[in-house]
């Protein structure tokens, strides 16, 4: 059991947690993840982490309520506390000067471009971000971003805030104006595979964090395999960061799907729940 | 054995034998010998008493048979109903060369049954409390792992076990089914465990919130590797990506360990179809197919590569399987999986064989006949052709000597080429059997309670 100590709505849909995990925490680097189970019928699912804190013992993730894993794990409160939770797990993003970089996060994604985004820019790469989502209320982390950052680019589906459009628009802009040693992109995968059919044709070295279906994320049910420049592999183990220009996005896209229908009506049972008072 | 209706059982998860009543038990139990050379006992790597036992059953002295029993087996009610008992003690068994031999298995499962039936479980003396003043790390907490702290915590030794996922037991709880194992009777047997002084740290993957190192630093005196295989392997073939192909560790983990057979109550989804195939022939594919069956699968293939003679499952597994209607497709090996645009399984492609030479196995070499291949309507693959050794532990530990196919070398007690560290089960044989697991965990922990006294 974790307690949560700190739970911050960052906007309609997104909620920062913060909770207790002593080892966890010493344990973390940037780039990892751990899996959750929020309650005894709960699913196990993953979520990056977002920052972690060995003073204070505490690990913090942000999450999107969408399904209903992630809306229960958004229900909880302070004082509330999470069933289990097992990481730090997968391998950390390697963060080193490289020279000229392209941080990109899509909706929630951003929250995860975010600490790898300031790692890259304190060993002394030049930094530029790109952040984007669907309405202004669904952007986040921008001002933590701007802290360290002068080079930001915002960007809405509707115009609502930023330039109207996706990130790849602006990625494209900078692409054609400059060249980058290395570009991060991590959201959803439509934009990360959007990104990296720009950035081959530059042969721009591109990361992308996949964030699979998985269950035990120690390798043992082979659920997030994914096609890698021909090969098997998982993301749980051998990623969660991968060099997107290897990563057949249109398979991973597909495999992502394959629940679809049965996670609608568990999101119905779910709020019928909810609405009865059941939970 | 009374069992389930076939008809009746495959709509449900609940337990296909009903185990002996007393009458039943007590007159198996009196058909044994007692022979004085117990070749039995030799069959057992949990080094049970076995004709003393059955005596104690045979003369209604339940408890004392289970007393028994428990002396050197801490999961009898696991054992009664997973062990392979007609290659170890049943084999062995002398009324086995000219008739039928006893039924240990069911004995065992008897006696441990009705201590969980008829008695408050007797509150253990707590011996595991450290007394010897030295802590010993058990990573997995599986059949050899639970084995060894159990013992450990008898001897006197504090045991702490690391397990990674958030409930025991290991392949007994994730792996084996509800039907064949009932979940409840795991977490009884685990809580027995603890009750000997036994500490679970659950969500635990050490070599990533810890190393041995680290553990090493916090006080740990020795450690027993038993991680299991855990590492599923593939064939290789076109269309294993699609997205009906699970590997036997998924769709049963889904089922058991997170309760897929009772969504949306439980929120983890498994999909299934009219056809699934599940590929292999041991007890990981038996348990596969009845799963699926029981999920509402109109037709359930078992694809095998060689005969039911080579099959590594146990008798009742197959027996069960063909009972409740699971179709054999021996000598057939599949060559691909045909998907459509949504990645979805259409067919499955197979070739057949017929047998050659005997391999390294012994068991004769399946060869593919040329221009034989056929295909089946398919909507689920399940592979369940084995698994290999999960690097994630071994790879964070230093100098630690491991076979080319990446498991533990470890000798008959479980040592390494490192001093304090020792290992069984999976994770040094490869895949086999619970009580083999067991009996590895048995040995270490007097290895390393030498190791300790030196």
């Amino acid at each position: 059991m974790q307690k949560i100590v700190r739970k911050k709505q960052l906007n309609p849909e997104i909620s920062l947690i913060e909770f207790e995990a002593k080892d966890l925490a010493i344990a973390a680097n940037p780039g990892q993840f751990v899996i959750l189970r929020v309650n005894e019928t709960g699913e196990r699912f993953p979520l990056t982490i977002y920052d972690f804190n060995c003073e204070k013992g505490t690990v913090t993730v942000v999450c999107q309520a969408i399904g209903v894993s992630t809306k229960k794990l958004c229900a909880l409160n302070e004082g509330d506390s999470i069933l289990d939770v097992v990481g730090p797990l997968g391998h950390a993003t390697k963060v080193k000067n490289i020279g000229k970089v392209i941080c990109i996060g899509g909706g929630v994604g951003t929250a995860e471009a975010y600490p790898i985004a300031k790692a890259m820019q304190r060993e002394g790469n030049d930094v530029e971000v790109i952040i984007g989502s669907r309405i202004k209320d669904l952007i986040i982390c921008e001002q933590e971003i701007r802290e360290f950052c002068d080079k930001v680019y915002v960007t809405t589906d509707d115009g609502s805030h930023g330039r109207k459009g996706f990130v790849t628009d602006v990625l494209r802009e900078l692409l054609q104006k400059d060249t980058y040693d290395m570009v991060f992109a991590i959201g959803p995968l439509i934009m990360m595979k959007m990104v990296c059919e720009m950035t081959k044709a530059r042969s721009i070295r591109t990361l992308v964090s996949l964030n699979s279906i998985m269950i035990d994320g120690t390798g043992m049910c082979g659920g997030c395999r994914i096609q890698y420049s021909g090969e098997a592999k998982f993301t749980c183990v051998d990623g969660p960061e991968f060099d997107g220009h290897l990563v057949d996005f249109n398979d991973v896209m597909l495999r992502q799907e394959r629940y679809k229908s049965k996670e609608k009506s568990a999101l119905d049972h779910y709020e019928k729940q909810c609405r009865i008072g059941l939970k | 054995m009374r069992e389930q209706d076939p008809k009746e059982r495959i709509k449900n998860f609940n337990e296909v034998p009903y185990g002996y009543n007393e009458d039943e038990a007590v007159a198996e139990a009196s058909r044994c010998l007692q022979c004085k050379k117990q070749p039995c006992v030799n069959g057992c790597p949990a080094e049970i008493d076995i004709p003393a036992f059955i005596k104690a059953i045979s003369e209604k002295h339940f408890d004392e048979s289970i007393s028994i029993i428990k002396k050197t087996n801490n999961l009898p009610a696991v054992c009664g109903r997973v062990c392979p008992q007609e290659d170890q003690c049943e084999k062995l068994c002398i009324l086995g060369k000219k008739g039928i031999p006893i039924n240990i298995g069911n004995l065992e499962r008897f006696s441990a049954d009705w201590e969980l039936k008829n008695k408050s479980q007797k509150e253990n003396t707590a011996s595991g409390n450290g007394r010897k003043g030295k802590k010993v790390a058990i990573i997995g907490a599986g059949p050899s792992g639970l084995t060894c702290a159990a013992d450990l915590a008898k001897m006197g030794y504090s045991a702490t076990i690391f397990e990674a996922l958030h409930k025991p037991g290991g392949v007994l709880t994730y792996g084996i089914p509800e039907f064949r194992l009932p979940k409840d009777i795991v977490m009884t047997e685990v809580n027995e465990i603890k009750k000997l002084g036994v500490d679970i740290k659950y969500n635990n993957v050490i070599g990533r919130i810890k190393s041995i190192d680290k553990l090493r630093e916090e006080g740990f005196d020795a450690f027993f590797i038993s991680t299991g295989a855990g590492l599923p392997y593939f064939m290789g073939i076109e269309g294993e990506n699609l997205n009906g192909v699970y590997s036997a560790n998924e769709f049963l983990t889904r089922v058991n360990l997170m309760k897929a057979y009772k969504f949306p109550e439980y929120d983890t989804p498994i999909n299934i179809g009219k056809n699934i195939a599940v590929v292999g022939g041991g007890n990981v594919a038996m348990d596969s197919a009845r799963c699926a069956l029981r999920l509402g699968a109109e037709k359930v293939y078992i694809v095998y590569r060689r005969t039911e003679n080579e099959m590594p499952a146990r008798i009742d597994e197959i027996h069960h399987a063909k009972e409740e209607g699971i179709e054999f497709h021996l000598l057939a090996n599949p060559l691909k999986i045909i998907g459509n645009e949504k990645a979805e399984v259409k067919k499955l492609v197979c070739i057949k064989n017929k047998l050659g030479e005997p391999d390294d196995s012994g068991r004769r070499r399946p060869v593919p006949i040329e221009g034989s291949e056929f295909e089946m309507d398919m909507d689920i693959v399940i592979i369940a052709i084995g698994n290999g050794s999960n690097p994630l532990l071994l790879d964070t530990i230093k100098g630690l000597e491991l076979t080319r196919r990446g498991n533990i070398v470890a000798d008959d007690a479980g040592q390494t080429n490192i001093e304090d560290i020792f290992a069984g089960g999976d994770i040094v044989t490869g895949a086999a059997t619970v009580i083999a697991a067991m009996g590895a965990g048995k040995n270490s922990a007097r290895a390393i309670d030498n190791f300790l006294k030196r």
